[in-house]
């Protein structure tokens, strides 16, 4: 019943794990700083960057035989490009309060290294079939990482899970605010998304040593 | 059969279980263990890191206790007014204000601690190597530089932050790059800057009261001075009780005069290094000499928001807030700070100057000197390596310029570059 053979598959679950762009390959971190404050922006930026990617992936792929090598980076940037501002527009037509919280840093989708690393290492040299799995399964691997970011900056730092408090309210000193619990402003400042990422990173690691390079 | 005698037998019925690590640091902190070198020639002393860190602990003794005394006497008097007629054994060593500051104070040295060394066994087990001693200082610097009113469990878990974050990914103590009793103090400012600054946390009950009509404050020094009440300073607080701590401010900084003994005991037994303090209290007066040198030369407007604090007497910038804590503790910590003996003027010089100037030029943080010690925490492998390269540079050169006796051709010049090197 094999819907994607094992290799296929491998395409899209090594970068969730052993092969995860942010953990691994350490590409994509400025956004993950950025944006990860709420969990909502979080979502948005993760299904964005699987558009992009999954789509410019394809169309890379497919016209990878006639893109001349000496311009192809301005190919792929016009690529991206054309993407990122397809979801921005569509962000301001239907989220807008949202596409103001991600501000730049939808278009800024455009510098994402794990975009051009992947249409540059990737969609290249192989076919468009590949290539979409290839581009879903690194923007899922950076998505996963964002979105767990996102959950413990917002729940530590503003007691919220997409924008809806869960911990009680901590100016009518209900729920857990009640016995002195009070929201930890660290993790509102993108420095806290680094060190949670570091975290993230440290865990993995124990758990695989064979992800350990060489020192 | 001595106490020793019987840690000693069962640390080797222990040996080589996973829990060794765990019991042989309790051992090894009451005595000196019995292990000796078995191969080539080497001089024991006992003046190991364990010896290191409890004189330290010895030099904070008298401020902690300081500090319980000050807990009580800041509370008291925001509650009855201040003395008119201050006398030391009547209004500030009195069993009220021993017992106020003991049940306040204590907590905390004990939560420090609790933590801390929790932490510091479970990797020491999970790694399987010994406990090491680092966090004796730590968690006895941590209750010292924070209000007397934080939190118990922000205070917990400020420490597992900063004893994991701080210390442990580095490998533990000795590998670790920023002083962890300040990692733990950053941290806690930024996670909870409310219960870390304004005027109501630096007395015992200050928050819990503010509202209401037993509202008590005690605004620190720099906090006066970030406003611009410099008369109402003065009215309040005079010189020698700047200079001996009865002033509000976190538990055991307060008092420079006991720091400046503390300090003198350090460097009189060779723990902490004289040259850091001494380029530490240059820095912050070379800074505070600027900064009064554009308020005399009129620069900078009364209206100013720096202006409270810009003329500020450049000397006593040393006498109020934790620079002296932070020069005489902190600063001096051999890990963090730098190893080479003019790098330790460089980065002691830049600690001082700095503090002095996010002091000033950052209302926000009325207290600079932790941010400027992290700051040139980091900087510090880097100035040791311009130190040792310039070390390195200079001798090239006097060996490209010696006239070298054996003819060059036998590789005795070979020979003595590589030495040199």
């Amino acid at each position: 019943m094999a819907l994607l053979s094992k290799k296929d598959a491998n395409l899209i679950l090594d970068p969730l794990a052993d092969n995860n762009p942010i953990t691994i390959q350490v590409l994509g971190i400025c956004s993950a700083l950025a944006i990860t404050a709420e969990l909502q922006a979080s979502v948005v930026m993760a299904i964005s960057v699987v558009f992009v990617l999954g789509v410019g992936n394809v169309v890379i792929s497919l016209m990878r035989n006639i893109i001349p090598s000496k311009v192809r980076i301005i190919v792929q940037l016009i690529v991206v490009a054309t993407l990122v501002i397809i979801v921005d527009q569509v962000l301001k037509a239907f989220a807008y309060e949202l596409s103001k919280t991600l501000g730049a840093f939808v278009g800024l989708i455009i510098t994402n290294c794990i975009i051009m690393g992947r249409f540059e290492a990737f969609a290249l040299g192989n076919g468009p079939w590949k290539s979409f799995l290839d581009g879903i399964g690194n923007a899922l691997g950076y998505g996963v990482i964002l979105i767990i970011v996102g959950f413990f900056r917002e729940l530590l730092g503003s007691g919220t899970l997409f924008g809806i408090p869960v911990l009680g309210d901590p100016i009518a000193k209900t729920g857990l605010y009640s016995i002195g619990y009070e929201n930890n402003g660290f993790m509102i400042i993108p420095p806290a998304a680094l060190i949670v990422v570091g975290i993230i990173i440290w865990i993995q690691r124990s758990r695989n040593k064979a992800l350990i390079e060489e020192a | 059969m001595g106490m020793k005698e019987k840690l000693h037998q069962l640390k080797l019925k222990y040996q080589d279980k996973k829990m060794a690590p765990a019991f042989n640091a309790i051992h090894t902190f009451l005595y000196s263990p019995n292990e000796t070198t078995h191969s080539g020639s080497h001089v024991r002393a006992v003046d190991d890191l364990k010896r290191t860190m409890n004189t330290v602990i010895m030099a904070l003794v008298p401020c902690l206790l300081f500090g319980i005394f000050n807990a009580g006497y800041q509370h008291y008097s925001a509650i009855n007014g201040f003395p008119t007629d201050f006398s030391l054994m009547e209004h500030f060593i009195t069993w009220d204000n021993f017992w106020l500051g003991a049940i306040t104070v204590l907590p905390l040295v004990v939560v420090s601690y609790g933590v801390g060394l929790l932490i510091e066994f479970i990797f020491a087990v999970i790694k399987g190597h010994e406990v090491e001693e680092g966090y004796l200082v730590t968690g006895m610097l941590v209750p010292l530089i924070i209000p007397v009113d934080t939190p118990l469990w922000m205070l917990a878990v400020a420490v597992a932050f900063g004893v994991v974050i701080g210390k442990e990914v580095f490998g533990g103590t000795g590998m670790n790059i920023l002083n962890p009793a300040l990692t733990i103090r950053a941290f806690l400012f930024f996670a909870y800057p409310t219960w870390m600054s304004g005027d109501k946390v630096w007395v015992h009950e200050g928050v819990q009261r503010a509202g209401t009509a037993d509202a008590i404050s005690g605004e620190t020094i720099l906090g006066y001075l970030a406003q611009g009440n410099t008369e109402a300073l003065y009215a309040k607080y005079n010189l020698s009780e700047m200079f001996f701590g009865f002033i509000p401010g976190s538990v055991g900084e307060t008092s420079t005069f006991l720091i400046l003994l503390g300090g003198l005991f350090l460097v009189f037994t060779k723990i902490a290094s004289w040259r850091i303090m001494a380029s530490a209290v240059a820095g912050s007066l070379v800074m505070g000499l600027i900064f009064n040198g554009i308020v005399d030369a009129g620069w900078i407007p009364e209206y100013s928001k720096f202006y409270g604090l810009m003329q500020f007497d450049f000397w006593k910038h040393l006498i109020v807030g934790g620079l002296a804590f932070g020069i005489v503790y902190m600063a001096t910590d051999p890990v963090t700070g730098s190893q080479t003996n003019k790098g330790k003027w460089i980065y002691g010089f830049l600690i001082g100057f700095i503090s002095v100037m996010i002091r000033v030029f950052n209302p926000g943080y009325p207290e600079g000197v932790f941010l400027a010690i992290l700051l040139m925490n980091v900087f510090a492998p880097t100035i040791d390596h311009y130190v040792v390269q310039g070390n390195v540079r200079r001798r090239m050169k006097r060996l490209k310029n010696a006239t070298i006796l054996p003819k060059p051709s036998d590789g005795k010049a070979e020979e003595l570059k590589v030495e040199t090197v």
